[in-house]
């Protein structure tokens, strides 16, 4: 389980430093302070020439971003993944020639000139029973078949897909709702936050694993109703809402903490004292502030994501077949675990990596964006 | 003190009423899904359904079911599974806690020892290849899906190596009672522990790591260092000591969330009887008594252990309770 609680339990030692007015200290620091004309500068409230001016935080951040090798290669991975599962439908066309969605018992295919059976006759035992060809390390059945005869490489990639885009969709789901109620909670205050802040403790005390698939098995067995929409039971968007709202008070708890000291802030106060209305306070001073910390979240839930979908779809309550994805596979792949386990350990390779390569992404944004930030990577 | 212990008692109270009427709404009135249904089968006549919404009491409004469910299952302590019928409720979950219990408590044990071992041995050699690779497979152990390393250590202990020396005294997978025979227990779990400490080793090595590079910052290892006080002194009586209050606050969660079902992907691989599995099972069978039954007692172990965490806090470090 994550403790959000570590990061909101200390606000005050987060102080936002990015969005500091910082014009006039530069120029003091700049030594001119002391003669005449810097003073009257000083007092012309916009300095003229921007070549003096620091770059921006976002410049900061991403050129730090840029330097940090691990987080590049990490990302250029992600990149290459994120490419290959895209071409899933070329390799089944072309390369594989089969259709990864379609049981294929009775097949044949050919390696280096042989005809093999896809489903092969046990040799031992009885012999009653048929075990799916293993990897041919070719073309077609390159990782070889599960126990529907379907081209397990194949499968793989279309499933990599679908675990991506839960991930994906997930995390953008679950860091605009945190996004918005942290925000809304802390800065709005009173009878609101109260109604959020406890509504939040109880899903963060409601065990994650437990919520998420209480949620999927009510949903799965009959599909969402809301209103006039109905989401049907075998919709991606299924497990992305269970995901995206189960993590939520896991990102929002940490925002709204931050709100609070923000609002508090020397520099919000400054805008208060301006007479800045308060849409602008919201939008100009809190809101990146806000969105610095959500950029921090997003790599380090996108890896939770893609765990937490991965596990439900093992447990059969994720996606929903025929469609794939990387859970469902593994979930395949068990009961031929002890005679074709390249079934269930290809995939699992795959989400490690992915989330390997999510995780050091996570630590170089953290260190570029935040590098106070206290997050922690895990789940119970 | 008497104050905040009874605020305390009362949040975790609020906090356990709010998760059962979640659970309820989510399992008795999402839009579209109907509990009756479910019981009365597939082919159920609209009699037939009739009749099950009036015996099982669907018919009333949702807050008579909410308390005649509650009242049940703590006061009568009578509730039976709609499934197999007559089977009680509460005695299953009790029968179920060793087995889970057992389980996490194992995998604490080892997940500390090695965790905390980790983290000081990549603190002393920061910098250096060692912590490096240290803390690379700490997130490696982060990243990797609990069931997908249950499966492989089921692959190579059950399959590939068991008839070798290494893994020929694994037994095959299942239970096997503490007080039935002690050795057997152990090596039924020893497999188990392992797997599910894997991501805790990551976890509490890598904050560990952290925070103990965060003290060697603070000004009181430097006048320690100043005093002359040897490394190894340092590193246990000034920097370890506040890196532990983290990690205890992270334990306590940890431990709770698991032995209130958390471990359920451990055990449903592993094939052990214990809460997990349980709601597992329930839940394939949408087996709602169960489900609530097991939803409440997992969460009473999440609070109770939020709130053990939040004392102990307090205790160990008084600035907390300044703050308050």
């Amino acid at each position: 389980m994550t403790t959000a609680s570590n990061t909101s339990a200390d606000p005050a030692s987060k102080v936002p430093e990015a969005e500091q007015p910082n014009q006039f200290n530069v120029q003091i620091a700049n030594g001119e302070a002391s003669s005449a004309f810097a003073q009257k500068r000083l007092f012309q409230l916009r300095p003229k020439d921007k070549g003096n001016n620091p770059r921006g935080p976002w410049k900061t951040a991403f050129s730090r971003l840029l330097r940090d090798k691990l987080a590049v290669a990490s990302f250029v991975f992600l990149a290459a993944i994120v490419l290959s599962t895209a071409s899933a439908t070329y390799y089944a066309d072309h390369i594989s020639q089969t259709d990864p969605f379609q049981s294929n018992l009775d097949g044949q295919i050919e390696i280096n000139g042989d005809p093999a059976e896809i489903m092969a006759a046990d040799s031992e035992g009885l012999g009653l029973g048929v075990t799916p060809i293993g990897p041919t390390w070719t073309g077609q059945y390159l990782l070889g078949a599960d126990a529907q005869g379907r081209d397990v490489a194949a499968r793989l990639l279309y499933g990599g897909q679908n675990s991506l885009i839960v991930a994906f969709a997930s995390t953008a789901l679950c860091l605009v709702l945190a996004g918005v109620i942290g925000t809304v909670s802390g800065f709005l205050g009173g009878i609101v936050d109260t109604i959020l802040s406890r509504l939040l403790d109880i899903i963060w005390a409601f065990p994650i694993y437990l919520l998420a698939i209480s949620l999927s098995i009510v949903l799965i067995s009959t599909g969402l109703q809301i209103g006039p929409f109905h989401i049907p039971s075998n919709s991606l968007l299924l497990p992305i809402t269970i995901i995206g709202v189960v993590y939520v008070p896991y990102v929002a708890r940490p925002i709204r903490g931050q709100v609070l000291t923000l609002a508090k802030s020397d520099f919000v106060l400054a805008s208060v004292c301006l007479g800045m209305p308060t849409a602008r306070i919201l939008v100009r001073d809190i809101l990146p502030n806000v969105v610095t910390t959500l950029i921090v979240f997003a790599p380090i839930m996108m890896s939770l994501s893609i765990l937490t979908e991965s596990s439900l779809s093992f447990l059969s309550i994720g996606v929903q077949p025929p469609a794939a994805s990387w859970g469902t596979i593994i979930q395949d792949g068990q009961g031929l675990l002890y005679t074709r386990p390249l079934v269930a350990i290809a995939p699992g390779l795959a989400i490690i990596i992915t989330v390997l390569c999510l995780n050091f992404l996570g630590d170089g944004v953290k260190d570029a964006f935040d590098p106070k930030a206290k997050l922690r990577v895990g789940k119970g | 003190m008497l104050l905040a212990v009874l605020r305390r008692a009362f949040d975790m109270v609020f906090v356990m009423f709010g998760i059962s009427v979640i659970a309820f709404l989510i399992f008795f009135a999402t839009p579209g899904s109907d509990p009756s249904a479910r019981i009365a089968g597939r082919n159920a006549t609209p009699e037939m359904l009739a009749q099950v919404r009036i015996a099982f009491g669907f018919d009333r409004p949702l807050y008579v079911q909410y308390g005649r469910l509650m009242q049940r299952l703590f006061i009568a302590q009578d509730l039976t599974s709609f499934v197999n019928r007559g089977q009680k409720v509460v005695p299953a979950v009790l029968q179920a806690t060793p087995v889970t219990l057992c389980l996490v408590f194992g995998a604490a044990v080892i997940w500390l020892t090695a965790g905390i071992s980790l983290g000081i041995v990549a603190t002393v050699f920061r910098g250096t290849i060692i912590d490096k690779s240290l803390m690379l497979l700490a997130l490696a152990g982060v990243s990797m899906p609990v069931f997908w390393v249950g499966s492989v250590m089921n692959l190579i202990t059950q399959s590939r190596f068991h008839d070798t020396w290494l893994f020929s005294w694994v037994p095959g997978l299942g239970y096997t009672s503490f007080f039935e025979s002690p050795s057997l227990w152990f090596k039924t779990l020893v497999i188990p522990w392992f797997t599910l400490s894997v991501l805790f080793i990551g976890l509490y090595a890598r904050v560990l790591r952290a925070s103990l590079s965060e003290s060697y910052q603070e000004d009181y290892v430097r006048t320690a260092r100043a005093k002359g006080l040897s490394e190894s002194r340092i590193m246990v009586r000034h920097a370890l000591r506040t890196s532990l209050i983290t990690l205890l606050s992270m334990f306590g969660l940890d431990f709770g969330a698991l032995v209130g079902g958390g471990a359920i992907l451990t055990e449903v691989v592993f094939n052990l009887p214990g809460i997990g599995r349980l709601t597992y099972q329930a839940l394939q069978n949408l087996d709602l008594p169960f489900i609530m039954a097991t939803v409440m007692y997992s969460t009473f172990f999440v609070v109770l252990a939020n709130a053990l965490v939040d004392v102990a806090y307090a205790w160990l470090d008084p600035r907390v309770c300044d703050a308050r």
